[in-house]
């Protein structure tokens, strides 16, 4: 496609509309070539994942450690601990040599142990730990207790490390894709143990396949136990499988339906009732290890039950699946990856995302069909986004959503703010981070952080923002490298003409230029 | 604006449409519509909460006298006796026994329960079923306003000096409260600062003249400053605020915007604020209790949306004790602060709770139930003619369940959302039918829901 000549507010397009706000300096490095910029993104894969690490544990290492903990919590509960369990009264004594119960088909693992005395005594909360909305369906074990430490310790050490990684990237375009992707196939840390995979799910399922297959990346998440628990999977059961016959257990729909409304089809994308129990039942048996039923190499990882499996050959969008075992799903996935339903869902989601709340439809329209012609090859899907004029043509309108917002501030005013301040900020502006208010994900329009009140908080930060700038730092010279030379005059003018240097940066803050992209 | 067009109704629904989708000048046509004459006393106050997720109706109030009911239900069953059992509402259907504060509302006939109620949505799409309930459209079609946010420009002023604002609690406004009438929304996560008027003020210029959008959002945040502070003040007439201990956290220093200017927050050094004391349903209670704090103070809003999530139930949903369970303590817990909280008005005030659909009738594979049909409504209020279940039970057997699987809707909630917005806050029939709930001109508002 024709080159086009680089027009003076691209780089700022490139590097807020397709990034996290500009660092100091950046704005005028990629103005010769900020779609070349962008592109060059995308021969490096690999620098989206953030990698497993002594903090950062696999699912199935956290599976473990949730297994440990719930085997010591037991303990503390046999032993009568009827105090309060975060206190340190209730914290079995280090000397005392409990004989193991053998009741209840409760696993005494010989690796138990005790908790030490210092993890009872309890430290505050980490600040990135918000409190949760009173939430009883989903409650989480008493703070305090060993599988809450567990669920609270990797939820803390996933969240700074997410934080970190935007706040510190020169590829903030791949984390961009993560982010929208992740949105797409989320999931809530209110759910149970999700809160300790939330995390992991992302770097396990997301963030490998950005630019690779949509087939896979839909495949690696709807096996992926945070999405097997967050959307009721792994409980269901085919009412004539083995483990079904007889027993008043059975099928629960909630995954397959928001597999076709939410993750491939679109709502619109013309299955039926029939269409989701048919698909229920051919996902029956797929679940997650854990506890003892398996060996521990299974624990946290997808496994295929065949005892729970829905006997027979079900037909889904007129296709049927005759193939044994989990087969029949992965084929019915690999199936709706392709689908143009599907094509058409994602090209205007991600156009959506990243353009305008009402797109081009000649953007949509090219990205529709990329897909189709690639089967869902998101490199050339995404390729085709950057290329397209229509990427670069709109006027920026997006409001900048709470995360990259706060993420923006630290990185164009180098600020020393710790991750778990930046989540309670994106908190307070209403996205606390993988806390979803649904399956559906964040919203992706204006209205939803327009509020009054989250438009508000943004000065209150702008306002901690204007009082942390060194004082030796001239707010014009700011403004000129962070907006680049496409600044509306009313910006500039309002900058230049400011009281305090700390009300200049109020202002540049608060600018159209800053919060929308 | 071709607005002098309109003569009627007929036209009026060709044109409204188009309104609708366009978003935001269907205010404009609330002038030509006859307003509705309210005696100038009474200042009524209209909640409504939106249970998102698809609330079980079947498990709120259960028909305990129809045959089927048990059998269907299995250990999701509401027994008439024993552990768990019910507490009556009359000789069929008994209440869930988490809602004590409701029942005693039911007893003294300030509450009354809608049974086998739908939008007009038939899919099962929570998303697409949110939209209908709050858009008030008659199907799934794109809309940028809400039913409640239209209703409010047909309000009759009743010596007001200001229009009507609506109050949105929670960070996102939700659908049924967006559109064209001014609204405040409020989110119980403020932080402590203090606004400096000048800063303000070149903020207000300079979007002004550049952003119209961030320019009405910032003004109405401050009003809720403005609007929070002289309740609050209100409120706090007796003790005097102490700016020097740390306040606790609650809606009345949340919204005291005026006093003590905290510490700034200097994030980098900042040590991270204390969690606040663990209290069941706080949020729930702090939601309810700031939201009539608003509805009652002098020239504050009167018509409210609050939103609640989490009632997707479909695995272990824990009816009797559990999930549910714990959901409807919650809710009930919120009903009582907020009738607390709204104190000699809530005379004058209707509740209305509502979800987007109900449940599968019978219990699925995992204790749960999946996506249906027709569900429960609540209406309470001093306003309200309660002490009933107001029903046409479809029955449960296996030929009356709508496709063979939920409870069949028997009565449209429009019916009832628009009996009670004509009745009492005063929005004509013709508007209601039109403006309000388009094409909706053959459901008719129920008669007879208000004292």
């Amino acid at each position: 496609m024709a080159q086009r000549t680089p027009e003076p507010r691209d780089a700022a397009t490139a590097l807020r509309r397709f990034g996290l706000g500009p660092k100091p300096g950046e704005i005028a490095k990629i103005a010769a070539d900020p779609r070349g910029f962008l592109l060059s993104a995308l021969i490096s894969p690999a620098l989206a994942r953030i990698d497993d690490s002594p903090e950062l544990g696999s699912s199935p290492k956290v599976f473990a450690e949730l297994e440990e903990a719930r085997v010591e919590q037991a303990f503390m509960k046999a032993f009568g601990q009827s105090g309060p369990p975060n206190t340190a009264q209730g914290a079995p004594q280090p000397g005392a040599q409990p004989v193991p119960p053998t009741t209840a088909g409760m696993k005494v693992a010989s690796a138990a142990t005790l908790a030490p005395p210092n993890m009872m005594a309890g430290g505050p909360p980490a600040p990135a730990m918000a409190p949760a909305n009173a939430q009883p369906a989903n409650a989480q074990p008493n703070p305090g207790q060993p599988l809450a430490k567990v669920r609270r310790d990797a939820l803390r050490e996933e969240t700074f490390a997410r934080f970190n990684r935007a706040v510190a990237t020169d590829i903030p375009f791949l984390e961009r894709l993560v982010y929208f992707w992740s949105n797409h196939f989320c999931v809530s840390i209110t759910k149970g143990p999700v809160r300790a995979l939330a995390g992991s799910f992302e770097r396990e399922a997301i963030r490998p396949h950005i630019l690779g297959r949509f087939a896979d990346m839909l495949k690696a998440v709807e096996q992926h136990p945070a999405m097997l628990i967050y959307l009721d999977n792994q409980q269901s059961i085919g009412p004539n499988s083995p483990a079904g016959i007889g027993r008043d257990r059975g099928l629960n729909e909630n995954l397959a339906r928001e597999i076709l409304e939410l993750h491939t089809v679109g709502v619109d994308g013309g299955y039926t009732q029939a269409d989701v129990t048919n698909f229920a039942r051919i996902i029956t048996g797929w679940t997650y290890g854990q506890g003892e039923m398996v060996t521990e190499a299974d624990w946290g990882r997808f496994i295929f039950t065949p005892g729970r499996h829905e006997p027979g050959v079900f037909t889904v969008m007129g296709k049927r699946y005759p193939i044994p075992g989990r087969g029949a799903g992965e084929a019915l996935l690999a199936d709706l990856a392709v689908h143009p339903a599907t094509a058409r869902h994602i090209a205007r989601k991600l156009a959506r995302h990243f353009v305008s709340d009402n797109p081009p439809p000649a953007l949509v329209a090219v990205l529709e069909k990329r897909f189709l012609d690639t089967h869902g090859d998101l490199a050339a899907v995404t390729r085709a986004l950057v290329e397209a004029p229509e990427s670069w043509d709109a006027k920026p309108a997006k409001i900048v959503p709470p995360f990259d917002y706060t993420v923006s501030l630290v990185r164009g005013f180098q600020l020393k703010w710790q991750p778990g301040e930046l989540n309670r900020l994106a908190n307070v502006l209403g996205q606390p981070l993988w806390q979803v208010p649904s399956p559906k994900g964040w919203p992706d329009d204006n209205d939803a952080w327009m509020g009054p009140s989250p438009v508000r908080e943004r000065l209150r930060i702008a306002e901690m923002v204007g009082k942390q700038v060194p004082g030796n730092v001239d707010p014009r010279m700011v403004l000129a490298d962070l907006a680049g030379p496409a600044v509306r005059e009313e910006t500039k003018v309002a900058v230049q003409r400011a009281e305090t240097r700390e009300q200049a940066f109020q202002l540049m803050i608060m600018s159209p230029d800053f919060l929308r992209r | 604006m071709r607005t002098k067009h309109i003569s009627g109704c007929t036209e009026f629904q060709a044109l409204n449409r188009r309104h609708l989708l366009a978003g935001t000048t269907s205010l404009a046509l609330w002038s030509l519509l006859p307003k509705a004459a309210i005696a100038g006393t009474r200042d009524p106050r209209f909640l409504t909460i939106v249970l998102r997720g698809a609330l079980d109706g079947l498990a709120l109030a259960a028909p305990v006298g129809d045959p089927a009911y048990a059998g269907l239900r299995g250990k999701l069953a509401i027994p008439r006796e024993g552990a768990g059992a019910g507490l009556p509402l009359n000789d069929f259907f008994v209440l869930n026994s988490a809602m004590p504060y409701l029942h005693g509302l039911y007893q003294k006939r300030e509450a009354a329960i809608f049974h086998a109620v739908s939008t007009p949505y038939r899919g099962r799409s929570h998303f697409d079923g949110q939209d209908v309930l709050e858009s008030g459209l008659p199907g799934v079609t794109p809309s940028e306003s809400g039913w409640l946010n239209r209703a409010l420009g047909g309000m009759a002023n009743a010596g007001r000096a200001e229009e009507h604002k609506g109050l949105a609690m929670g960070a996102v406004v939700p659908l049924v409260m967006r559109g064209p009438a001014p609204v405040l929304s409020w989110t119980p996560k403020a932080n402590g600062l203090v606004l400096q008027e000048q800063t303000i003020q070149r903020l207000m210029d300079l979007y002004a003249h550049t952003d119209a959008g961030l320019a009405k959002a910032f003004a109405e945040g401050l009003e809720i400053d403005r609007v929070g502070a002289a309740s609050a003040q209100g409120m706090a007439a007796a003790p005097a605020p102490k700016p020097a201990a740390p306040p606790p956290a609650g809606p009345v220093n949340q919204l005291a915007a005026a006093p003590a200017p905290t510490p700034a927050p200097a994030a980098a050094q900042a040590a991270p604020a204390a969690p606040p004391p663990a209290r069941p349903f706080r949020d729930l209670i702090e939601t309810a209790e700031t939201a009539a704090r608003f509805m009652t103070a002098p020239g504050g809003p009167r018509v409210g949306a609050v939103s609640f999530d989490g009632w997707d139930t479909h695995a272990n949903e824990g009816v009797i004790t559990g999930q549910l369970a714990n959901k409807f303590a919650g809710l009930d817990a919120a009903i009582k602060a907020f009738a607390d909280g709204m104190g000699p008005a809530w005379k004058d005030t209707v509740v209305l709770i509502v979800t987007e659909f109900g449940r599968t009738a019978r219990t699925n594979g995992t204790e749960g139930t999946d996506h249906g049909t027709a569900t429960v409504a609540l209406m309470l209020g001093g306003a309200v003619k309660g002490g009933r279940v107001i029903a046409d039970w479809p029955g449960l057997t296996e030929a009356n369940l709508y496709e063979a699987r939920d409870l069949k809707p028997t009565q449209d909630l429009r019916a009832i959302s628009k009996g009670i917005l004509r009745d009492h806050l005063g929005i004509p029939d013709g508007a209601l039918a039109s403006l309000v709930f388009p094409d909706s001109a053959n459901v008719k508002g129920v008669q007879g829901l208000l004292v």
